[in-house]
């Protein structure tokens, strides 16, 4: 392909918006983790899901997450008969030790486990003053923690109320989406425990990974889509009492 | 030339100025993290230090390795799709002391069937009406789940649990 210097001259400015893209690919953290080739996300299939509590305790086991305080959590819903504006939601110690056992015949029930979206807009990491929390290059929103204030601003930029500041560290913290484990080749801890596969971690820059297919072919909502976050959290079967 | 008269109180502002961003520069290189902007604005640090958190539960294909008696007894079997470390709690520990020399000694805990069947199992109408549920002190009477089923592969075989 011949260039001359017009041509040259017309495609500078393109590749000028391009070069923080090339920047971005480049230099990478760990030695066979390539953070380019991923773009993580999260699958939930409510009609899986029984509410055993076993991702949110082992997510507290996996990231010492503090007593009281979650990452991820299990709320169970409960729609009386035709109020779908007003659920009855519980989710006792987060769901931890499971759910109250409910009797035969009493109207629609289901649980939502729920945990950061990792936005690819997300509204958190926009608020930091610091620079503090941020997408990374694979798609997962995390915070550095040495850098953090805990000033708090991105725990209520958070339509999803997915963040606390630690009660230790005073520091802002939330799911990493088991960023630790996912650059390792593992899945994350909830989607490790979950017994009946109601989670799973999903690679949307894997061409090969299932989660497109399931996409195509399901009905699958993200929360609050209305917020433009980007919710990379996928729900399958999401009932629209769900908020 | 008459214009630049009387100039030397603007330049000593002009030069405090200059003397002042200097200052500001020379700050700002010790003070902002080498790797601050690396990739946006933020500390690209910061994604190795999170990647390096330790690990707790070490996956089921870590436990498969040496496991593989007990992953053939799930295959097929209603627990296939059941990782290991659902029910035995995280075990990267035992993993090091099995694998890395000098590690400590790691005993993995006992488990209560009690506990862990009725997590899952529990009757509640809350749960997808296909999963198998009982209401324990009935289903059993008071024994343990373990006396009719195989928690690792829990279809009653004939002559009961092995």
């Amino acid at each position: 392909m011949k260039i001359d210097r017009r041509h040259f001259l017309i495609m500078l400015p393109a590749a000028a918006v391009a070069w923080k893209y090339v920047q971005a690919g480049t230099p990478e953290a760990s030695p066979n983790y390539k953070m380019s080739d991923h773009w993580w996300s999260m699958l939930i299939d409510i009609p899986k899901c029984i509410g055993c509590g076993n991702c949110v305790r082992a997510c507290a086991a996996e990231n010492d997450v503090p007593e009281g305080h979650f990452r991820t959590w299990v709320e169970r819903y409960h729609v009386t008969d035709y109020d779908m504006v007003n659920p009855l939601v519980i989710s006792p110690d987060g769901g931890k030790e499971g759910f109250p056992s409910v009797p035969e015949d009493a109207g629609k029930y289901f649980f939502v486990p729920k945990m950061c979206n990792h936005c690819a807009d997300s509204p958190c990491t926009q608020v930091c003053p610091v620079g503090a929390t941020f997408i990374a290059p694979d798609g997962v929103v995390l915070v550095d923690q040495t850098y953090c204030l805990g000033c708090a601003y991105c725990v209520q930029a958070c339509p999803y109320g997915c963040r606390y500041i630690h009660p230790e560290k005073k520091v802002a913290d939330k799911c990493t989406l088991c960023y630790h484990r996912i650059t390792k080749g593992l899945t994350t801890a909830c989607a490790e425990n979950c017994p009946t596969g109601a989670r799973q971690l999903c690679d949307l820059k894997n061409p090969n990974d299932p989660i497109h297919a399931f996409l195509k072919t399901h009905h699958v909502q993200v929360l609050k889509p209305q917020m433009a976050t980007g919710a990379k959290v996928f729900y399958n079967e999401l009932d629209g009492s769900v908020r | 030339m008459s214009r630049f008269k009387d100039t030397g109180h603007l330049l000593r502002f002009a030069f405090l100025f200059v003397v002042a961003f200097a200052i500001f520069l020379v700050v700002r290189h010790f003070v902002v993290p080498k790797s601050f902007g690396e990739y946006g604005h933020y500390r690209g640090n910061a994604i190795g230090e999170i990647a390096a958190r330790p690990v707790h539960f070490a996956g089921h294909a870590a436990c498969e390795t040496c496991h593989a008696d007990v992953a053939a007894v799930k295959q097929g079997g209603k627990h296939t799709g059941v990782n290991c470390e659902a029910c035995h709690g995280p075990l990267q520990k035992h993993v090091d002391a099995m694998t890395v020399d000098g590690a400590q000694p790691f005993t993995p805990p006992k488990l209560d069937t009690a506990v862990l069947c009725v997590r899952c199992h529990a009757a509640s109408a809350a749960k997808p009406k296909g999963f198998p549920q009982v209401d324990a002190d009935q289903h059993s009477g008071g024994l343990a789940c373990e006396t009719c089923h195989q928690p690792h592969s829990p279809a009653i075989q004939a002559g009961g649990a092995k």
